[in-house]
């Protein structure tokens, strides 16, 4: 294993933040920091290895039939001037079911750019059961940059299951995300999407999902606020190539100067597939607004307790 | 308690909905404003909570003129409103809107009575969001809900009946009676027997002018009399 170097206070901010890190994790875990490692430990059922192929990055093996276990990877970036680039893979045994906690912090007190770029690639077992979740934030004084680029690539095998909660609500100035999954029979996809943009932010949101197999499944909800003068496009195709179900929805506030763009694709290549995507993109309805200030709120109270509800 | 003076209301069309009407309800009574469709009714409701503002007139809360007061100000004095039409959230629970409404933490035994009162079994519904997943009856319940939460001295319910089954709508009967007997104001805009037949006083409405008001056993008798039937604009401005 590599040199292990010690935490920063900087770092254990963001891991607070984005992997609830207090002072330790239990059961197994790696921390990265400025694409180093910060800490690591396997269990008896959890491994963490070297990337095989040399690559920056681990591989986490999951045993068969583990039972609700965890294990937390976050990654974080403490000052400008570092691009981390790491190569996740999870190997997730048949029956297991563990839940995955991710995130990402990046800060920068200076003018140049912090930037994480998580390349994850997801192989879960038969029956097996995922729960991944990620939070992302963006910190510092500097003008830098702050940047997160997740890919994430998920092969689901028969009857497993797989749910990713998202998150993003601040100080990110630049994130595209690609997520594309591949399931067989059987298989669930659940992706829930939580992302808030302000100032000038950009972010960039892909889903590429082929349900290949009979009666799989998947449900991409993303939900998002623009404020200020931020962009957010959100792509999304979803491909039935055998009896399945594919429902993706695309819900986004915008205000201010914000722009939102959406565009779903579905593409059906069989006659049992059963594809769904709902979009929905406006400022915040007025009627909202005047029913929570009957209620006693202000109008800016309302707002906030809509937007509040929106993204939890 | 509450007064209103010559109050107007007029699209900016030029359309009259509501013209000089001069009415007072009184404190501590179950006043029901009832009258064909299109008379003026839900607007008269708005106007009192604040949602829209007379084009002339005043509006007087407790002897306090509150014309200029907006809906924030209008809440936090002790007017209440449920609307016609609940209005739907993303990701906002029953027992997040009725906290909201109460403006505190509501403990289990509190959010069941609320949600008892309208007929929905709290264990199923205050996780719930108040969204497109509630169903037309199951909403418009919530709503009710949300302002009994907020337990002001008054409040003004627009159709509580629409959408609420035979056997809850009894239950609501109940509830308003309830209310009146502890001293609360209550303005209820409602066609139904049920309501009339608890009513201290019977507001009529029509085409935007105070056709009749005074106890149920006077108002009733004359309450279908005399009225051009129909939506028609040209009917109404002549009726008027």
């Amino acid at each position: 294993m590599k040199n292990i170097v010690p935490l920063s206070p900087i770092a254990e901010g963001l891991l607070k933040t984005v992997a609830g890190y207090d002072g330790e994790f239990k059961g197994a875990y790696n921390i990265r920091q400025d694409t180093e490692c910060a800490g690591r430990r396997s269990s008896d059922n959890i491994k963490i290895l070297p990337h095989r192929e040399g690559k920056p990055g681990i591989e986490i093996h999951v045993a068969p039939g583990t039972k609700e276990e965890t294990v937390f990877i976050p990654a974080t970036v403490t000052r400008g001037d570092v691009a981390d680039l790491t190569y996740n893979d999870f190997y997730i045994g048949e029956e297991a079911s563990v839940i995955i906690v991710a995130g990402c912090g990046v800060h920068t007190d200076d003018d140049l750019e912090a930037k994480h770029n998580g390349v994850h690639r997801f192989f879960v077992g038969k029956n097996a059961s995922v729960l991944y979740e990620e939070k992302h934030i963006g910190e510092g004084s500097g003008t830098g940059r702050r940047r997160i680029d997740p890919v994430s690539d998920i092969y689901l095998e028969e009857g497993a299951r797989m749910t990713m909660d998202t998150i993003q609500l601040s100080g990110v100035d630049y994130t595209d995300r690609v997520t594309t999954a591949a399931l067989k029979a059987r298989a669930k996809l659940i992706v829930r999407e939580r992302l808030m943009t302000t100032g000038e932010e950009l972010a960039k949101t892909r889903f590429d999902v082929v349900l290949e197999g009979e009666d799989s499944g998947c449900d991409l909800v993303s939900r998002s606020v623009a404020r200020g003068q931020s962009r957010q496009e959100f792509f999304s195709r979803v491909v039935g190539k055998a009896r399945c179900h594919g429902h993706s929805a695309c819900d986004a506030i915008v205000a201010d100067e914000a722009v939102v763009t959406a565009a779903p694709q579905l593409d059906a290549l069989s006659p049992d597939a059963a594809l769904i995507h709902e979009a929905a993109i406006g400022k915040i309805a007025g009627e909202q607004i005047l029913k929570l200030r009957t209620l006693g709120l202000t109008e800016e109270e309302a707002e906030a307790k809509i937007v509040e509800g929106f993204l939890k | 308690m509450l007064e209103l003076q010559n109050v107007n209301w007029t699209l900016p069309t030029g359309e009259v909905i509501i013209e000089n009407l001069n009415l007072r309800i009184p404190a501590g009574k179950l006043s029901v404003v009832t009258g064909p469709n299109g008379g003026g009714k839900t607007t008269l409701a708005k106007l009192i909570a604040g949602l829209v503002q007379p084009t002339a007139g005043r509006i007087y809360y407790k002897g306090d003129d509150i014309t200029d007061l907006d809906i924030t100000q209008r809440a936090r004095l002790g007017i209440s409103f449920g609307f016609q039409t609940p209005v739907r959230f993303k990701g906002l629970t029953v027992q997040g809107l009725l906290e909201t409404a109460a403006g505190r933490g509501l403990s289990f035994d509190e959010l069941c009575e609320l949600t008892g009162m309208v007929g929905l079994c709290t264990v199923d519904y205050i996780d719930r969001d108040v969204d497109v997943s509630l169903s037309g009856g199951e909403i418009k319940r919530v709503e009710i809900a949300s302002v009994l939460a907020r337990g002001t001295a008054l409040s003004i319910f627009d159709e509580p009946e629409a959408g609420i089954d035979m056997w809850s709508f009894n239950g609501l009967v109940e509830v308003f009676s309830g209310l009146k007997n502890q001293g609360k104001t209550l303005i209820v805009i409602s066609h139904q027997q049920r309501l009339l037949d608890i009513a201290d006083e019977i507001i009529v409405l029509s085409a935007g002018h105070l056709r009749d008001q005074g106890p149920k056993d006077e108002v009733m008798p004359g309450l279908l009399a005399g009225e051009i039937a129909g939506h028609c604009p040209v009917g109404r401005k002549e009726s008027a």
